[in-house]
């Protein structure tokens, strides 16, 4: 295995680009390295990331919107005095995965390149309406988060690109997010359902909405039923009960150890009704 | 195929070795400076038997590599004592039993000391998530838990 620690993101993709085999992007490494140790994947080449400029900051942009380093980890995302007041969904979504040791350590960027259907952080950057910058050998384009993973462990990523930024769009007024995920204990799990919310508000009415599942579908799903469900709408009983109507019908779930197909269907339904009444309850300012 | 040269600080002591680029850094803590508090549990980032904190911050040794140890500040369960004088925790420990065979207990501490530089005054829920991703399979928690509060209430006396 050949290590590499470039400088830029396009020294990166040149390596990337003329490497042979298999080529894996090393960030916080708490799936890369389980994958290594357990030959699941064996790289031949790893390029670490790590070593390029600004990937470690969090840096809040002119027109409110922000940039997260791609090895930014979730412990840092989560002491961050300002990022968890405008986006409390994300950070807690983020919050979620494994432990103390591994906060220290995962990034949004490495949970999103990982492709689980059941990546906690994802579901609430789809909701966010978060994309990523990726840099290639033709230069850097921005990809919505949803058009990432395509498959389970598998992305849209074309050889020699390389995730330079996740960008995370400007709050805004009256807008608030929250995800939810069911686990059957309380730390140390796997989604069973993950559900992110993400709403604007004029007045009582929800005027934009956005609303993902996961560990429902081979991939995390952005669904659109869901928010038309609740568009115009103050989030009353009717809504709500539409909105849990389309999130189940857009599951195409599992069946394992963690939960069933009918499981799952049902709790995506439960999860959105109650990250939809947090999210409205944030877009309120008020404390949820 | 060729070792890779690292320098990095372990326990406030400057060291370097050479290795795989596929060797974890708690490969190279116990194999190349032969310091065996850190332990593979699991090997994959579950158990927290190898835990350390690299620039202050705890991670599972097993899911970093040795290569990526460059230039940082490693602290192991080794750097705790001050000579012959235990930490705080590590005398509680004692004081409580708070291990039986003792595999997790280098991780434990290492993890509960960087739990107490961050919050001196935690509450047991905070203890027992803060620690979630250290597991251990004989004591039952209570012990660990009831040494950690006991060390984090004198220090708090003490300072």
């Amino acid at each position: 295995m050949d290590y590499h620690s470039p400088a830029s993101f396009a020294e990166a993709s040149a390596l990337a680009a003329k490497a042979t085999g298999t080529t894996r992007f090393l960030a916080g490494g708490t799936d890369v390295l389980v994958q290594l140790r357990s030959d699941i994947v064996t790289p031949d080449t790893l390029i670490d990331i790590k070593k390029i400029g600004g990937v470690r900051d969090i840096t809040r942009n002119a027109d409110g919107s922000w940039t997260i380093g791609v090895a930014v980890t979730g412990a840092e995302m989560s002491e961050h005095p300002e990022l968890g007041r405008e986006w409390p969904g994300l950070v807690e979504a983020m919050d979620l995965i494994g432990s103390t040791q591994v906060q220290g350590r995962a990034t949004l960027t490495g949970n999103l390149c990982n492709a689980s259907p059941a990546a906690d952080a994802v579901p609430a950057m789809v909701a966010a309406e978060v994309t990523i910058s990726v840099t290639g050998p033709d230069g850097v384009r921005e990809v919505p988060v949803e058009q990432i993973p395509t498959a389970p462990g598998r992305t849209s990523l074309a050889k020699g690109e390389v995730v330079s930024a996740v960008n995370v769009p400007a709050r805004g007024a009256n807008g608030g997010d929250a995800y939810l995920r069911f686990i059957p204990r309380t730390e140390m799990d796997i989604a069973v359902v993950g559900c992110g919310v993400n709403l604007r508000l004029d007045g009582e009415t929800i005027t934009e909405a956005r609303v993902s599942l996961g560990a429902v579908a081979p991939t995390v799903l952005l669904v659109e039923d869901c928010a038309k469900a609740i568009l115009g709408t103050t989030l009353d009983e009717a809504a709500l009960d539409a909105l849990a109507a389309a999130a189940s019908a857009a599951c195409n779930p599992i069946n394992d150890k963690r939960g069933t197909i009918e499981f799952r269907t049902e709790v995506a339904g439960v999860l959105a009704k109650r990250a939809a009444r947090i999210a409205y309850a944030r877009a309120k300012g008020e404390k949820a | 195929m060729s070792k890779i040269h690292v320098s990095t600080t372990v326990n406030g002591d400057a060291v370097d070795y050479l290795c795989d680029p596929r060797e974890t850094l708690l490969d190279c803590l116990r194999d190349r400076l032969n310091l065996t508090g850190a332990k593979e549990g699991c090997g994959t980032g579950d158990c927290g038997a190898c835990s350390v904190t690299v620039d202050g911050r705890l991670v599972c040794s097993c899911l970093m590599l040795g290569v990526e140890a460059e230039g940082k500040k490693i602290e192991t369960v080794e750097g705790m004592a001050d000579g012959d004088v235990l930490h705080p925790l590590q005398k509680k420990f004692i004081e409580h039993a708070a291990l039986q065979c003792g595999i997790c207990t280098p991780g434990v501490l290492v993890a509960a000391k960087a739990l107490l530089e961050k919050n001196p005054d935690p509450t047991e829920e905070e203890t027992r998530y803060w620690l979630a991703g250290n597991l251990c399979r004989c004591t039952g928690y209570d012990k660990i838990i009831r040494a950690v509060m006991d060390t984090a209430a004198e220090m708090r006396e003490a300072s």
